[in-house]
């Protein structure tokens, strides 16, 4: 459903067309719409649970009008031919996100009062001000990066710095564990996931070596079995990212994250080459892959049986997403309304298991429509890449958008028991800094590189770079 | 590339399908089973968020629900919880719901079908719906007499509104405390739960309803009744009745209570044998009317048959397939013969009632949150166990237990009591159940009610229906008919 209703892949001598509108007033309607909403569902949070707006409602709505219109403002000044609807759309998850950890906040402090603690500092306001952070870097993406080609200069830089950050978990000191994956860097006061900005980098250095890799690897192979099979030393990019994810899994016990980079490298290799040959191997590598972690690791064993047998396992290993399979039950159709339903009772529900919360008080229909703008942004940044006139920017943006849609399918899976579950924060609602400035730097990538490809050239130049194939 | 570009939003796009038909399989489809499934709290807690509605005993609630601030917001509360413990049940966090409270859970909680427009209204208005109320037949001074009579004892009170079928009075002893049950502190809730269940007297247990001794001579009116429905034999119709009767194809005898023939010359009348319970007379007649007239007849007035009242009632047997001597033990409420004291009531209340049956139901109104009346219960006729002429004897000879026979504890000065004791053997070692069964005022039965006391705590001292039970039958019926 997402597959992109692209208009003809345009050619470099397409420089007769008119000159598109910018489309900057449509992004500004979406804008208050999703900021409607999101107040909206703040609003009701605080209506619902304590009879009242919330204490810091104006402050709120002040600090986001500021924010998203300057957000707004920036692509206005920086990237004025850019999609109109990414924006939005990030600004809609982010705030009903914001609406769901203060909701779940408010749980929090119900649950201490009731056992005469002292209420925990609500978590809103920490991820208020990472949207404040995420923003305004999201603002500095457009200004320090006004042509995304540049980017490609740093192909290498992106790949030791992205494969540095995978791994810095492991570090002694500062890695740590936490629900039994080493996935977080902790460094005095803060923590951070690092691997959420690896996926950035990882993307930039994939896109980059494919530009100047493609043409080897698509046309130099040999026949196997009816399949053009690539040459032994071209295959060693892939099995790398194969190996690399491997330990990822192996090492920080972190299946997710694994996944999430095996499939965007198998992506962007199919897209580079557009051989499916390298799906057919990426998917065999795969399956290895799975088999391999589910022969050796015990906690990969216990994930399939609980998403096999919930069940059973329903008050130990499978009380989280039994939890959650209550939590969606309860909300049914319609939902149980903001604030009356159990999310807090699905552990992690701020974070991996934010969609059961709002699939339990928005109902099916509100997490469908959740669903969907998902799939808008990913719809938006597949046609940003099909309207990319060159190479670099088409891997890149198909890559960013890849992301972001295993990432979601991953965690939104895992929670509705569609696959076995694995770690991984679900972008832009989850609770969580390094993800929220992570997916909006995403966000500013893929408005950058979908301002290059809509503005029209000037006429009489013909774009220097790679053509559409 | 946009070709392969477009795959690869073809293959994100069929994932996206992937996760929006599931949670529309989790969600709505699957949604009812998860629910239900085990270890889901938010079934009970959304229950527990909403002012349950109260269980009525005239306009006093025998159990209503209180504000909290606990995580269940509402407490269930029950006065007098032990009296009316066999009809509320209970209502817990831990172990669910029995009784009143489970059967009328949709209108208690809200849910109910009948509930609709409230909930229209209540959504509107944005008020915290509430459930309905249920108003018990239960007369609260019936059932204080019944509970009073039976402390210190094991057995059951079951008494019912002969032209309606209404239960005015179910008690049960020994009996438990619901409000430790369904207290929000639920260690404290579990310990009163596992308490009461390994208590070897059951005390759980609705005896009016589930338990089911064998009736012993208050079966007799069961035998009368065929008697007279036979056409071949009327109150004065001379009977056999020596001291002892020889069962047929059997070595045994089965001998009177009182080891003495039941009249001169070995005879009696059927009154006369009413009167003074004769086994010998019984046991003969049983065999004139044969097993299937008996079953006939015994079924007319509920046996064999499981009634919801609206809790399911076990199902009071007589036997079919009987040789001659079982027949003579059947027909003395012995042999496979069982009986819930609400079946004993049924049978009283039937010859009150003109031979008409009644089925018995314990709900008498459902309510909505604001006390309207929305469904008032319409009695109902089970059967017509024998003719109104037939019944209209029997009572007299029922009254003439009471005032001549074995039954003179049951006497009231001003009213004509019809009643009839039982002793009935439960083999072995085990205590004789006491048995009275009583119908009352003769000439316009206003109560029929039946006692059973399973174990008086009197050993092996020889049990009487009427030293045992008629005091309390008595005392049910002194209480209904002052209460007007």
């Amino acid at each position: 459903m997402s597959a992109p209703v692209a208009p003809a892949a345009p050619q470099a001598s397409d420089t007769e067309v008119p000159r598109p509108s910018n489309r900057r007033n449509v992004e500004l309607g979406l804008l208050l719409v999703a900021y409607a909403i999101g107040l909206y569902a703040y609003a009701n949070v605080g209506l619902a649970m304590e009879g009242r707006l919330p204490d810091n409602f104006l402050a709120v709505a002040g600090v986001f009008a500021v924010l998203l219109g300057a957000a707004h403002l920036a692509i206005r000044m920086m990237a004025s031919y850019a999609d109109p609807v990414l924006l939005p759309a990030a600004a809609a998850l982010n705030m009903i996100g914001l609406a769901m950890i203060h909701r779940l906040d408010l749980a929090d402090a119900q649950r201490a009062a009731r056992n005469s603690h002292s209420a925990p500092t609500p978590d809103v306001i920490a991820q208020m001000t990472w949207t404040a952070i995420a923003l305004l870097l999201f603002i500095c993406v457009l200004v320090v990066i006004r042509d995304h080609r540049r980017l490609q200069r740093y192909t290498y830089t992106a790949m030791v710095a992205g494969i540095l950050l995978l791994f810095m978990p492991l570090l002694p000191f500062i890695g740590t564990t936490v629900n039994g994956a080493r996935l977080w860097v902790r460094l005095g006061p803060l923590s951070f996931q690092p691997s959420e900005m690896a996926k950035i980098l990882l993307a930039i250095f994939f896109a980059g070596y494919l530009v100047v890799k493609a043409d080897a690897l698509a046309l130099v192979r040999r026949k196997f079995l009816g399949l053009g099979i690539p040459r032994g030393r071209d295959l060693g990019p892939i099995l790398v990212a194969w190996l690399v994810s491997l330990m990822v899994l192996v090492l920080e016990k972190d299946l997710g994250t694994a996944l999430m980079f095996f499939g965007l490298f198998v992506t962007l290799l199919y897209v580079a080459t557009q051989r499916r040959s390298w799906l057919i191997i990426g998917a065999v590598l795969f399956t290895f892959g799975c088999l391999l972690g589910y022969a050796l690791f015990g906690h990969v064993r216990v994930r399939v049986e609980v998403w096999l047998d919930t069940w059973t396992y329903a008050n130990d290993q499978g009380y989280q997403i039994a939890q959650s399979l209550f939590g969606l039950a309860n909300g049914g159709v319609l939902g149980t309304g903001w604030g009356q339903g159990y999310p807090q009772f699905v552990p992690f529900a701020k974070t991996d298991f934010i969609t059961a919360a709002l699939g339990e008080e928005l109902g099916v229909t509100g997490f469908m429509a959740i669903l969907v703008v998902y799939a808008i942004i990913i719809e938006r940044g597949l046609r940003t890449s099909v309207a990319c006139r060159d190479s670099f920017g088409k891997l890149l943006s198909v890559g960013l958008a890849t992301v972001l849609g295993l990432q979601m399918f991953v965690v939104v899976g895992g929670v509705t028991r569609l696959i076995p579950l694995t770690g991984l924060t679900t972008p832009f609602l989850s609770y969580g800094g390094s993800a929220l400035v992570a997916n909006w730097m995403i966000v500013a990538l893929l408005i950058r590189i979908s301002d290059r490809s809509r503005r029209p050239l000037p006429s009489g130049t013909v774009e220097v770079g790679d053509t559409a194939r | 590339m946009n070709r392969a570009v477009r795959r690869i939003g073809l293959v994100l796009g069929v994932l996206i399908l992937a996760l929006l038909v599931n949670i529309n399989i989790q969600q709505v489809l699957l949604a009812n089973e998860t629910r239900n499934r085990a270890g889901n709290q938010r079934t009970v807690l959304q229950e527990y968020n909403r002012e349950r509605g109260p269980i009525l005993v005239g306009v006093d609630p025998a159990a209503r629900s209180i504000p909290t601030d606990d995580q269940y917001r509402y407490l269930r509360v029950y006065a007098n919880g032990p009296m009316y413990a066999p009809a509320t049940g209970f209502y817990s966090a831990l172990y669910g719901a029995t009784g009143i409270e489970r059967t009328e859970n949709d209108v208690l909680a809200g849910t109910g079908d009948q509930f609709f427009v409230d909930r229209v209204q209540q959504l509107l208005t944005g008020r915290q719906a509430k459930g309905g109320a249920v108003s018990l037949t239960l007369n609260a001074a019936a059932q204080q007499a019944a509970w009073d009579g039976l402390q210190g004892k094991v057995g059951s009170v079951t008494a019912l509104d002969p032209s309606t079928g209404a239960i005015l009075a179910m008690a049960s002893s020994p009996s438990f405390n619901p409000n430790l049950i369904s207290s929000h502190d639920l260690a404290a809730s579990q310990k009163a739960y596992e308490q009461y269940s390994t208590d070897p007297n059951k005390p759980m247990l609705n005896r009016s309803l589930v338990s089911t001794p064998p009736p012993g001579s208050t079966f007799k009116l069961v035998t009368t009744a065929a008697a007279l429905e036979s056409g071949k034999f009327n109150p004065n119709s001379e009977i056999p009745g020596p001291a002892q009767y020889q069962l047929p194809g059997s070595s045994k005898k089965l001998g009177n209570w009182n080891k003495s023939a039941c009249g001169a010359n070995d005879k009696t009348t059927l009154t006369g044998a009413l009167e003074i319970s004769c086994n010998s007379a019984f046991a003969w007649l049983g065999n004139q009317l044969g097993s299937d007239a008996l079953l006939k007849q015994a079924e007319k007035f509920g046996f064999n048959h499981s009634f919801t009242v609206p809790m399911r009632a076990a199902t009071s047997t007589f036997p079919n397939d009987l040789d001659p001597a079982q027949t003579a033990m059947s027909a003395i409420g012995q042999y496979n013969v069982t009986a819930t004291t609400l079946q004993m009531a049924m049978v009283g209340a039937g010859i009150g009632n003109g031979g008409k049956v009644m089925n018995p139901y314990l709900v008498n109104e459902i309510l909505s949150s604001d006390l309207r009346t929305i469904s008032t219960a319409k009695p109902s006729q089970f059967s017509q166990a024998m003719s109104a002429a037939n019944a209209n004897t029997e009572m007299q000879m029922m009254v003439s237990v009471v005032e001549n026979g074995t039954g003179t504890n049951a006497q009231i000065s001003g009213v004509s009591v019809g009643g009839k004791t039982g002793t009935a053997e439960t083999g072995g070692d085990r205590p004789a159940v006491a048995w009275f069964v009583a119908v009352a005022p003769a000439a316009n039965p206003r109560v029929a009610v039946a006692v059973s006391i399973e174990n008086s705590g009197e050993g092996g001292a020889e049990v009487s229906g009427n030293r045992l039970a008629a005091p309390i039958a008595r005392s049910v019926i002194e209480a209904v008919l002052n209460g007007q």
